[in-house]
């Protein structure tokens, strides 16, 4: 039996970091999404208040959305940066 | 609603099957390892498998359900978007790059890569092929739903070519042809859906929206003393305010034979009379519309603006507007959504649509679908337990856990996951515009709303509608490829040759891979015709709520936690994945379908995840803890911890 990976991979000493990354990134994006599920269950009528010209529901998901996209950029860009100088 | 077929999207659907089906004979003949068949060689490039991760997971639910589901409740359908894009996070900063590092071919694989053990092949197998079935069944019924109105052929038929072409594409080429499936459906999914938007803006609001160049249906309103004599003599009553009717807030009027109902609301004077749209279930099985027969065309699509505001000033129509300027007025006026009732009315079921005129900062906000505003306990709990599931189930997906298995590296599988969000979120902000879009343009068929975003398209014209419906159907293909890839993986890789020991050469397991991918195709093909009717979320948020309860715990806790052993997470396995399908088939959405009051069911909520998945984190930690000779030294290098 072989569960290995289908292809071989090299050992990367950068996985420590950027498992602690991750967690770390993971926790702030669950945070703000707690929080969006929160207020949406305990008290809707504040995601009815206007900002930006927008309902506040409409720019928590853009935010949501957007900062997804963000944190990710930023990951991708650090871990990146972390495999170069720990893999060379 | 009735709907004629076009030749460009009967020519448009059969040229993109024709590709598909010429580009997986191509890739069969660079097929014939057992890598190439289910992890297409593991030398996909990252962006390739980032938009077919979209491609993969952008599936019916997402295109027709999503899109529906906020044509008819706004902002509550949205919120499905915002939490499966959420559910990446999760992908991303925990799953992606150990998935990467620990798996061959299936999830199976990654959770046993450190045990060996007969109980996770076991386990495992069975949660694949059950999430993998119950997001099937959903993706089945989309592709019946849609061929009605693009091939003029019944549900079945649609059902079944999907079932035969997705099975050709996986039995020639498995993952390769999956792959290059996935990638084009998701980058034409993307490219047309913006397509859409921006006809959306463009032609801007209204309060009169125009249908293909056939006008809006005018629904017409009565004036009504308290005694029920109508401002129009040639209306006369036929069922009155003691009636069932009236009792739910309605009254049946006839008018030179043609009966309908009418909804009352109150006014100074007596009642203002509003009309409704109303089916009717006979006790044959009969089905009519407004009163008549579907081919009659008197079941009007619906969704329009009955007060339409732009920077503050009443106005009838915007003309060209931004996205935030179209959001903005949406916000400021009064869009008409449609309530519905059931009365029995002898032997007959009659289901009214009735007009709810509701201010769109309303529309714009959680409350319409999900109780939330002056919720009980019990409700809040149930929409808490959905955005749980939505967050933690698009990680625990066994057919989007495989694709981490086509790129050639760890930050291969970074980098593809950072483009599925962007191109997932990207097409999850339109989703809002399409929805809302079709809630404005007079396109929604309320009986099934499944369909707002292809007829939202139709009323830019029949092009349009001809390459959106091609392309929703393309989204049924690619998303049920990558099904069948991981269910056919659990039957062929994880029982024949890991679980039962079946000793097979590497072309004996791609055959056998083909053959279990036939296999599960057919099933797939009997369950989208046994299913029919049902609505296309319905069961992708349970297939969500299984998976996040039956194998995220597993993942995380083997990655985080040093002493998880064997056991612990087949035992977590186990319990995530019965106690989440035991609450689904107890719960009042299932009680409706066993023919029963949704009240009288066991349980009242819906979503089990908030049950499910501490229940099977705990059954993980206590069994772990109680067997924990069976440690291998180096489990926790699965966490690079």
């Amino acid at each position: 039996m072989a569960h290995g990976p289908a292809v071989k991979l090299g050992k990367d000493n950068a996985s420590g970091y950027k498992t602690k990354l991750g967690v770390m990134m993971f926790i702030v994006y669950t945070l703000i999404y707690a929080a969006f599920v929160g207020i949406n269950a305990t008290n809707p009528h504040l995601m009815q208040n206007i900002i930006f010209g927008q309902t506040a529901a409409v720019v928590w998901g853009f935010g949501l959305i957007g900062l997804a996209l963000v944190l990710a950029v930023i990951y991708n860009n650090l871990c990146t940066k972390a495999e170069e100088k720990l893999n060379d | 609603m009735v709907y004629t077929q076009s030749p460009i999207a009967i020519g448009l659907f059969f040229t993109f099957v024709a590709f598909v089906l010429g580009l997986s004979f191509y890739l069969a003949r660079r097929t014939s390892s057992a890598e190439g068949y289910y992890a297409a060689g593991g030398n996909i490039h990252w962006f390739t498998n980032g938009i077919a991760f979209a491609g993969d997971y952008l599936s019916a639910a997402s295109f027709l359900g999503i899109c529906g589901m906020i044509a008819t409740a706004g902002y509550d359908g949205w919120m499905y978007s915002i939490g499966y894009l959420a559910g990446w996070i999760v992908a991303l900063f925990l799953v992606a790059e150990p998935m990467k590092r620990l798996g061959k071919f299936t999830f199976t694989d990654a959770l046993d890569s450190k045990f060996n053990s007969k109980a996770i092949q076991l386990t495992a197998a069975i949660s694949t092929l059950l999430v993998s079935v119950f997001y099937l069944i959903p993706q089945m019924v989309g592709a019946g739903v849609l061929v009605q109105p693009l091939l003029g052929l019944p549900h079945w038929v649609g059902v079944c070519i999907v079932g035969v072409v997705v099975t050709i594409i996986v039995a020639t080429a498995g993952m390769a042809s999956t792959t290059y499936v996935q990638f084009f459906k998701g980058a034409l999914l993307l490219i047309m859906s913006t397509v859409v938007v921006i006809c959306v803006l463009v032609r801007g609001l209204s309060t009169d929206p125009v249908n293909n160049g056939a006008a809006y249906h005018d629904f017409k309103t009565l004036q009504a003393t308290t005694a029920l004599e109508l401002s129009d003599p040639s209306y006369n009553v036929v069922a009155g305010l003691d009636s069932e009717f009236g009792k739910a807030g309605f009254v049946k009027l006839i008018k030179n034979g043609e009966e309908s109902i009418w909804h009352l609301a109150q006014s100074a004077s007596g009642y203002t009379l509003e009309e409704t749209l109303y089916e009717t279930h006979k006790a044959d099985g009969t089905r009519l519309f407004n009163g008549s027969a579907k081919e009659d065309g008197k079941f009007f699509p619906v969704g329009h603006i009955k007060e339409l505001k732009m920077d503050g000033q009443e106005v009838a129509a915007t003309g060209a507007v931004g996205p935030l300027a179209y959001l903005s007025a949406l916000k400021d006026s009064t869009i008409v959504l449609w309530g519905k009732k059931y009365i029995h009315d002898g032997a007959d079921t009659i289901t009214i649509f009735y007009q709810k005129p509701t201010p769109g900062s309303r529309v714009l906000r959680p409350g319409l679908k999900f109780k939330v505003d002056n919720a009980t306990g019990l409700q809040k709990f149930n929409f808490i337990s959905l955005m749980l599931a939505l967050f933690c189930g698009t990680a625990a997906l066994p057919h989007i856990l495989i694709r981490y298995y086509t790129v050639p590296s760890q930050a291969a599988a970074r980098k593809s996951t950072i483009v599925a969000i962007a191109a997932i979120g990207f097409f999850y902000v339109l989703t809002l515009f399409l929805g809302m879009g079709a809630m404005t343009n007079g396109v929604i068929n309320l009986t099934d709303n499944n369909m707002s975003a292809p007829l939202l398209a139709l009323s830019f014209g029949v092009v349009l509608f001809a390459v959106i419906s091609s392309l929703a159907f393309a989204t049924v293909l690619g998303t049920v490829s990558g099904l069948i890839v991981a269910a056919s993986g659990a039957v062929a890789h994880d029982l024949m040759d890991n679980f039962l020991g079946m000793k097979m050469t590497d072309a004996g397991k791609v055959r056998a891979g083909k053959i279990a991918a036939i296999v599960v195709g057919c099933i797939a093909i009997y369950l989208g015709i046994v299913f029919e009717g049902m609505n296309v979320s319905f069961l992708v948020g349970w297939a969500f709520a299984v998976a996040a309860s039956a194998n995220l715990p597993a993942i995380l806790m083997l990655l985080f936690w040093k002493k998880t052993t064997a056991k612990g997470v087949a035992a977590s396995i186990m319990v995530g994945l019965f106690s989440s399908l035991g609450l689904i088939l107890v719960s009042p959405d299932m009680w409706v379908r066993y023919g029963m009051l949704p009240g009288d069911a066991p349980v009242q909520f819906n979503s089990p995840a908030l049950i499910s998945i501490p229940a099977s984190f705990i059954a993980l930690v206590v069994v772990s803890l109680m067997t924990q000779k069976d440690v291998p030294v180096d489990a926790t290098e699965a966490a690079g911890a």
